[in-house]
């Protein structure tokens, strides 16, 4: 027998425990694992994903929403939803989880320099976005304007609320944040998030858009800002989510059209997949 | 350079013996059940001698020949890939620890001999070995790796397609293109069964060599087998029209086509089971009752499930029409674009197997004859 703690990969499917540091509820049905790598070291870049093992349950496609530069463990924001991420979740700060990857296209951090950035999020979608924004924060000479917008169901479902009223605060970011549905307590913005993007500045000649969220608030908001700003497909980014058995290209389930969301994406531009979204079943 | 040789079925036989020698399990065609499967064989005379299968749309039937022959048939159900990634394989099984997982050994790969592998079935090989490459500089199917590079390849050339098949039209056969270790080809030749085996790889010609008793060709003989598989490429039951192929799938993504082929189709799968380049997969999980080992299973999986596309609630593709619409426009066009070939190789197991007789190359037809891309409906699609 070999011992996984030291990373021993047989191939690209055996998973490598990280131990749980912590688990942190975020919303009554999303929390956030606190993972440490067994070296110390995990590298990844801003909207690269894992594939998150429970043991004996099962594996599913998780995108990592800690910063690649500013936390040394590994951060997986969660929504309990099947069984894999019900397991994940009454996991206790000691136990092991199983990881394999980073897998994935990141997020255009390097394409968008010298740009506008806009960052478009809705519900759980933030977590994605989040080491884009920290990323941005830490390079910030290297953006015009960063713009993070987000949109959510009630007061109660904002996400990372902490970061974000702290982002608010700051004047080298601006943060708006909207809610589907509010109550007396909100003072803030309501309805789509879209609604939000004529209530920032930004040059639609010289913006990197990154969007994730459901599909129909992606296209929504693609469609809102090439139709009401003529900003290009080719920059703004969406990122895509399929049922996924590998990560790695060879299970075939994630394929949206010619693309393996897996290895293509999953960030990709709208130029790339936007007329998919049209057609049922893709 | 490939060498050729010329036998009568003993030299078969011993060729049979001498890859088993060299501590390959050989696994051939042979009949169970009235069925042609691949298994383990130990000599010439496990062979389906005189059989033939007569397959149409929806129908597959064995039948006596009458002569000698050892490959008068062409495919049955099975194809090779069950060896290579078999139906369901152990991923990983381990124990979880207070100091994290303990992985079980991996066994052995088995190191088999494929023998009486046809044209379209190299073709295949060559099509899967592409979808499992290497990524990220690590292999994406050790599984698969381990067992494919062992494998020894003799193809055997086919000079009497069957009523399905279509190699001419994916170019994959009926002559051997290449990827095998040794091709033979079978002629009847002034009332003798005789056998010309050729070496493909360096492989082949040492094994061919280490073998006594086998004939140079005459050239009468090289004459009749290059006539016989001309004349087999003439001899096609199908065609498809591959000109043009992929855009044509790909901007008719609203073609009504789809939903008369959904009233047929009974989404059971049997097509991408069958197929020899089908490579979806989907994982198992076990876990032992008190909870400490747990075992990942890989399994083929099939995009006509519902399952297949399901994600948080719901499937993606809920119409048996748009899973229809994936498969065919994976294997003929968006594959191309993901492999830089087809994804088909022109077996016909889909159409034989097809409980329905759904005919891949008709449906494509049907998709040409009634080509929406330049009407309004046609605007978009996967293009």
């Amino acid at each position: 027998m070999e011992t996984l703690t030291e990373p021993a990969v047989i191939d690209q499917m055996t998973p490598i425990p990280f131990k749980v540091q912590s688990v942190r509820e975020e919303l009554s049905h999303t929390f956030t694992l606190e993972l440490e790598p067994p070296n110390g070291d995990f590298s990844f870049q801003p909207g690269q994903f894992t594939m998150l093992y429970a043991f004996g349950i099962g594996e599913v496609p998780i995108s990592i929403s800690s910063s690649a530069t500013r936390e040394t463990t590994l951060l997986q924001t969660i929504r309990r939803t099947g069984a894999v991420t019900h397991a994940l979740g009454t996991l206790k700060s000691g136990d092991y989880v199983g990881i394999r990857g980073p897998y994935g296209r990141p997020w255009p951090m390097k394409e968008a320099k010298g740009r506008d950035l806009l960052i478009i999020g809705g519900g759980i979608g933030l977590a994605p976005l989040r080491p884009a924004i920290y990323h941005a924060l830490e390079n910030r000479a290297d953006y015009e304007r960063v713009v993070v917008l987000y949109g959510t169901r009630t007061p109660d479902d904002i996400l990372f609320e902490t970061e974000l009223r702290r982002w608010g605060d700051r004047t080298d970011i601006t943060t708006l944040i909207t809610v589907d549905a509010a109550d007396r307590g909100w003072y803030g913005a309501v309805g789509v998030v879209t609604r939000l993007i004529g209530r920032v500045g930004f040059d639609p000649l010289n913006t990197t858009a990154m969007v994730c969220g459901p599909e129909i608030m992606m296209t929504v908001t693609a469609e809102r800002l090439m139709e009401g700003y003529a900003v290009a497909p080719e920059n703004i980014y969406v990122t895509m989510e399929r049922n996924m058995k590998c990560g790695i290209g060879v299970c075939g389930h994630c394929q949206f059209g010619s693309k393996f969301i897996c290895t293509d994406g999953a960030v990709f531009s709208y130029k790339e997949v936007g007329h998919l979204f049209d057609i049922k079943g893709v | 350079m490939s060498e050729m040789y010329v036998s009568g079925q003993s030299g078969i036989g011993r060729l049979i013996q001498a890859l088993a020698e060299r501590g390959h399990r050989v696994i051939g065609p042979v009949v169970r059940n009235k069925a042609l499967v691949y298994d383990e064989i130990n000599g010439v005379e496990d062979l389906p001698k005189g059989w033939t299968d007569l397959q149409e749309p929806g129908r597959y039937r064995l039948e006596q020949r009458g002569d000698e022959k050892l490959f008068g048939y062409v495919v049955g159900s099975a194809s090779w890939k069950q060896f290579l990634n078999p139906p369901e394989t152990v991923l990983w099984s381990g124990t979880i620890n207070p100091e994290g997982f303990m992985t079980d050994p991996a066994p052995e790969p088995p190191k088999y001999a494929f023998f009486g592998v046809r044209p379209c079935e190299v073709a295949a090989l060559g099509v899967l070995d592409k979808v499992y490459a290497t990524s990220n500089g690590l292999p994406s199917m050790a599984g698969y790796s381990a067992i494919r590079e062992q494998a020894f390849i003799v193809a055997v050339n086919c000079v009497e397609p069957g009523g399905n098949c279509f190699c001419v039209s994916m170019d994959t056969g009926p002559t051997a293109r290449g990827g095998h270790d040794i091709v033979i080809t079978e002629i009847a030749h002034n009332g003798n069964m005789r056998y010309l085996i050729e070496s493909g790889t360096a492989a082949g010609a040492e094994v061919l060599d280490g073998m006594a008793n086998l004939e140079e060709p005459t050239k009468s003989e090289i004459e009749a087998r290059d006539y016989f598989l001309t004349e087999a490429a003439a001899a096609m039951g199908r065609t498809l029209e591959v000109d043009g192929l992929p855009e044509l799938l790909k901007g008719n993504a609203r073609n009504p086509r789809w939903d008369s082929i959904a009233d047929r189709c009974l989404a059971c799968a049997n097509c991408t089971m069958v197929c020899p380049t089908c490579f979806c997969n989907t994982v198992d999980d076990n876990l032992s009752l008190d909870g400490t080992h747990a075992t990942r299973t890989r399994k083929w999986d099939s995009c006509f499930t519902l399952g297949f596309s399901y994600m948080h609630g719901r499937p993606m593709r809920e119409g048996i029409g748009a899973r229809y619409r994936q498969w065919i426009t994976h294997k003929l066009a968006t594959w191309v674009d993901q492999f830089e070939e087809m994804g088909c190789v022109g077996c016909g197991r889909c159409i034989t197997w097809c409980p329905v007789g759904i005919d891949i190359t008709q449906e494509a037809a049907a998709i040409r004859r009634a080509d929406l891309r330049d009407t309004p409906i046609g605007i978009g699609g996967f293009v």
